[in-house]
Parts: C-alpha cells; structure tokens; sequence
C-alpha cells in the first residue's frame, strides 16, 4: 500500500513539472506581448521587461520561475500592475472552489441515488425517467443549462436571485447548472455498474445465505457498484471545475474564471502561468487522492500491491 | 436401478414400433450443406441491429439530417450569414426569416447552418483524427510493447493527468484563432484517449491463437495488424469516434462562448449561443434556436453512440 501511494505521488509530481514546462515555453510562443498599452513610453516598457527579466535567456528564466514557485510565489499580475497573482488566486478561488464543491456534492448525491433507484427499478417507469434525465444531462451544455435556469427561476418565476454570488440563495441556480452534467453521468455509470453486479456470484451467495434485500444492495451491490464512480471522480472535479468558467461568467459569480480568460487575452504571462499551474496542481492532487481513495477501498489493489 | 421399468419404457411396450411405421427419406446432400439463415458479415449484422434499435436510428436520421442541411441550407437560401438588416433586429420567425434574426438582423436560419458547418467539421474532424492518430500509436505500443511502449505510455500519463481544457487553450492560442487551429490543438491533447483504450486491445488480442496460429505460419506483421487485429477492434473504435464527436462539439461551443474559441465575423454554435444568451432577459426566443440545435445533435450522437456500443458488441452478436 506503501508503495503504491509512493508511486502515485511521484506520477503525480512528474505530471506538475510537466506541466509546468509545457506551460510555461508555451505562454512564451503565444503571438503578442503583454505590454501593449499605447500610454507606455519604451523606457518605461523597457523598464518592465527588465523588472519581469524577460531580457534574459528563457531558460534562465524558467529557473527562475521554477524557484519562485518553490516558495510559492506566483509573481506580479502583468495586466493589474499593482497586484501579484497569488493576491488574485486567494481573492477569487474561494468562490470558485465553494462553487465547485457545491455542485459536487450535489452531482454526486443526486447521481447515485438516481442510478440505484433506476437500477432497482430497472424496466418500469421511474428508471425510464432517470435514464432521461441521464440522456437529457449529457446533451445539454452547461451554458445552455445555466441559460435556461436563470431565465425560468431567475427572471421568469422570480424565485431565486438571477446573478451574483452572496448568499446561500444565490449559489442553488449556478450550482445546479455546474451539476447536472455530473448528476446526468454518474447515474448512468451508477446504473450500469449495478445491474452488472447484480449477475455475480456473490450477490446470489448473499441472497441465497438469506440476507435481507436492503442488506444484500447496500452491503454487497452499491459497495461493489460504487468502484467505477471513484475511478471517475478525478475527471468529474476536472469537469467540473473547467465549468466553473463557463457558469461564474452566465451568473456574474466573482471567480477565477472571468480572470483567467482575460489574462489569455490580454498576454497576462505571469497570470496565464499562475492560473494555469494552480488549477493544474489542484486537479493533479485531486486525481492523487481518488487513486489512493481507490486504492483504500478496492481491497484487490490493497492486497495485490501489498 | 436396472430392475426398474420406467414409465418410458412401459409405453413403448404398449404400441410396439414396427418396421413398416418407418419410411426411408433417404438423404437430400445439398440440404444439408445449405444455410438456413442469411450469412451475414460483422457489419451488416451490425447494421441489422442498428436499424432495429429506434433511438439510435432515430439518432442516425437526425446526424444525417443536420449534415445534409449543413451542407445546402446556406447555398440555398438567399441570405448572407453576414449580411445585416436594421429592420429585423430580433424578428421573430416568419416566411421571410424561417427562424427569426439576431441582434444585427442577420438570418439565424443561414447562421444556424453556417455554425453547424464549423461546429460539426470541427467535431468530425478532431474526433476522427484523434481516433487515427491514437489507433496508430497506441496500436504500436500495444503490438511491439518494450521502451517504445514504455516511454510513451508514460508520455501519455503527464498528457493525461493535465486537464485537457486548459492545455486546448494555451495551443490554439500559440497557433491563432480559427477552425483549424481549433482542431489541431483538441488533436494535439486529444489523441492520448484513444491511445491508451486501442493499445489495451491490441495488447490482449495479441495473445490470442488466431494471432499465434498466423505468426507461426509466418505471416508478416503488417498483414496479421491489418488482417486480425484492426478488424477485431474496428467496432469500438467506431463507437469511441461516435462517442467523441458530441465531446468536440461541445469542447468547441465551450471555448467559443467564453470567448477563446472562433473569432466572430465566423459563427458557430458555440458563438450563437453567446450572443443569444447575452440578450436572454430581453429576447429569450433567441436562445431557444441555439439550445434546440446544440442539444439536439448531442443528443442524437449519443444515441447513436450507444445504439452502436450495443450493435458492434460481439457479446450481443445473435441476439435480439
């Protein structure tokens, strides 16, 4: 077990450094360049471009760049002069990670309640309706979701605030729609996961020593049922979390994302790199721990790498 | 045991069989060698169970549909994508504008097809190139395994554990805007997928006797790959590209509504929906057209998709 979480960490240490190099050549081949203001006069942008050190040879800057990151330091956002990106990060993560940790939640509860209940049901009406809001989830962008939503509950009934993000009233409509893709493929895999278990030998051995039906399916067929959804919880945080963007901008919540494709437009080197680096560390620790989550809980990955 | 009769027995010694009950048929050599059901090949059963399962077929007209319109819609109408009209801002759908028109009072009928050209090119394409590009390097890993394999697997494992969206991003922005851009960058992340899928096939079909039995009779590599395996593997290869389409597809309506994706005069899906949703407390109708096409073709692709997991599943072979 040791050793397999060994190797896990160091996999995933070597992903970061990936893609930190990946990341930070290729910000550098992006055409333009982030002092485009027509108010700079040359001094002062050659002023910049020395204060930023990209008068230096790339690789001494990488390593550069390397070593402030050691030390977790993001450095200076190029666009908003006066702030530095760690200051940006720890303003408006907080409001996407809430948001993402809601939508989450709910995508994950709601799913597998909605993929067992199909899969009890299988064949009769109430699976019919789960398997459509499965189909439904996986066909309807998050934006459009999010669209959707906001004109119904928002400006139509008047039931929940249309946009902003400063109550717990205001986080169900942008939560919601973060979900629903989620919900929509958990179920399915839920689903599918069990009624495979429920052909296998143990689930007659279970049933046949007597237990009762709750037992057998909490006991034997979710516990079993439930593998798939963990392998998969490293892509849904992904997923979800790539959404972010797209639901913070539909219902104006002050998140890193509306930052994030601005400093992709305007050149923002440091902040495209720290945005970047700081998702991507965060989705690679996530993935880190669901594959020693899985490890933990499948006991022939326990046993076998023992 | 043997000193009792059964019941079988016992009645067969109330009518006893008689020669002459028998008549000799004789044996017809041709009938026996005659084959009671059609021989069908892999894919036309394929095809046969398609056709009979109603949503993925009802998926495959609506695909069809959407292609064929995609292609003649815009030839046909008499509107220009770009062309702008002050006095049909936000009209509503009428004989004139068969579904209304935008904010500048451009045709969204003309627009809608324009965007399905780009959306659904898009979509076709950089599924279909990632399929090729991960089939070949993933088919190699798999056949010849040793460092080639392990180099790239490893390759594929950093490629895999950055989020694909982001990565997507920073490419096309290095290339510039556009189309084609658009698909080399999703094709430069994309591939790993179906890399590493297609090479746990080949790896475990290499171990098949078929495969032996053809590389002791000293059948070249390239001929048992071509003739054994890709065959074996052809059916879901053709279900991931089905099943990676609707990804592209929306990958590209994605990074155009957050404004990283095609550059407007162009439109696609992703860009009507933009700029339909920007006006949907005023014109909500607007965004009824986007949705409905968007929604619609992910929703026939996926059950395309799934009508074709089940068609080409050897397992279900026979079956109904």
């Amino acid at each position: 077990m040791a050793k397999y979480i060994a190797k896990r960490t160091v996999a995933a240490v070597v992903t970061l450094l990936a893609l930190i190099t990946i990341v930070f050549f290729l910000v550098r081949l992006m055409p333009g360049e982030p002092f485009t203001n027509p108010k700079l006069t040359p001094e002062i942008k050659a002023n910049m471009i020395a204060y930023y050190g990209f008068d230096k040879p790339l690789p001494v800057q990488y390593v550069e760049y390397l070593k402030n990151l050691l030390h977790g330091d993001f450095g200076f956002s190029m666009k908003y002069t006066n702030r530095t990106v760690n200051d940006i990060i720890g303003e408006t993560f907080p409001f996407s990670a809430d948001l993402g940790i809601r939508a989450l939640c709910m995508a994950v509860s709601i799913g597998l309640v909605l993929g067992i209940v199909a899969a009890r049901n299988r064949g009769n009406g109430i699976d019919f309706f789960c398997v459509i809001v499965a189909i439904l989830g996986t066909s309807i962008p998050d934006f459009i979701m999010g669209a959707i939503l906001q004109y119904f509950f928002g400006i139509k009934w008047g039931l929940l605030p249309v946009a902003l993000y400063k109550g717990i009233e205001y986080t169900i409509l942008p939560a919601t729609a973060l979900a629903f893709y989620t919900i929509a493929s958990v179920s399915r895999l839920m689903r599918a996961s069990m009624l495979e278990v429920v052909q296998q030998d143990y689930i007659k051995t279970a049933k046949s020593k007597g237990l009762s039906d709750f037992r057998v399916t909490v006991k034997h067929q979710i516990r079993n049922a439930i593998m798939p959804v963990i392998t998969l919880m490293g892509p849904m945080v992904a997923s979800v979390l790539t959404g972010t963007f797209v639901v913070e901008s539909i219902f104006a919540v002050p998140g890193m994302g509306k930052y994030y494709v601005d400093s992709v437009n305007n050149n923002d080197y440091s902040m495209i790199l720290g945005m970047t680096v700081f998702y991507g560390a965060f989705l690679i620790l996530c993935n880190l721990i669901v594959d020693i989550l899985y490890g933990v809980v499948d006991p022939r990955i326990r046993i076998g790498k023992k | 045991m043997s000193n009792e009769k059964s019941p079988v027995l016992e009645q067969q010694e109330q009518e006893p069989l008689t020669a002459d009950m028998f008549v000799v048929v004789g044996k017809n050599e041709a009938a026996m060698d005659a084959i009671s059901r059609p021989n069908l090949s892999f894919w036309q059963d394929a095809w046969r169970r398609l056709k009979k399962n109603r949503p993925a077929f009802i998926g495959l007209c609506i695909v069809a549909l959407y292609g064929l319109l995609a292609i003649f819609a815009p030839m046909l109408s008499h509107y220009s994508y770009t062309a702008m009209d002050p006095n049909a801002m936000y009209a509503l759908p009428s004989l004139e504008h068969w579904l209304g028109c935008d904010a500048t009072g451009r045709d969204l009928w003309v627009r809608v097809w324009m965007g399905a050209r780009v959306s659904l090119t898009i979509g076709l394409c950089a599924a279909t190139i990632n399929m090729c590009v991960g089939a070949v390097i993933g088919g190699l890993c798999g056949y010849y395994g040793g460092k080639l394999d392990m180099i790239v697997m490893r390759i594929v494992d950093v490629i895999y554990g950055i989020p694909s969206l982001i990565i997507t991003i920073l490419v096309m922005l290095v290339l510039g805007r556009g189309i084609h851009t658009l698909i080399v960058a999703m094709c430069i992340v994309g591939w790993v997928g179906t890399c590493r899928f297609v090479r746990g096939e080949v790896y475990r079909l290499k171990e098949q006797d078929y495969v032996l039995a053809a590389k002791v009779l000293g059948v070249p590599d390239f001929t048992i790959i071509i003739r054994h395996i890709i065959p074996n593997i052809m059916g879901m290869m053709v279900t991931n590209l089905c099943m990676a389409i609707p990804g592209a597809i929306f990958q590209e309506a994605f990074l155009s509504y957050i404004g990283l994706g095609i550059a407007p005069p162009d439109c696609s899906w992703g860009i009507l929906a933009k700029e339909s949703i920007a006006v949907l407390q005023m014109y909500p109708f607007q965004v009824v057209i986007p949705a409905f096409f968007i929604c619609t073709t992910m929703l026939a692709l996926n059950l395309l998709g799934d009508g074709l997991r089940d068609a080409v599943d050897p397992k279900l072979r026979g079956t109904e």
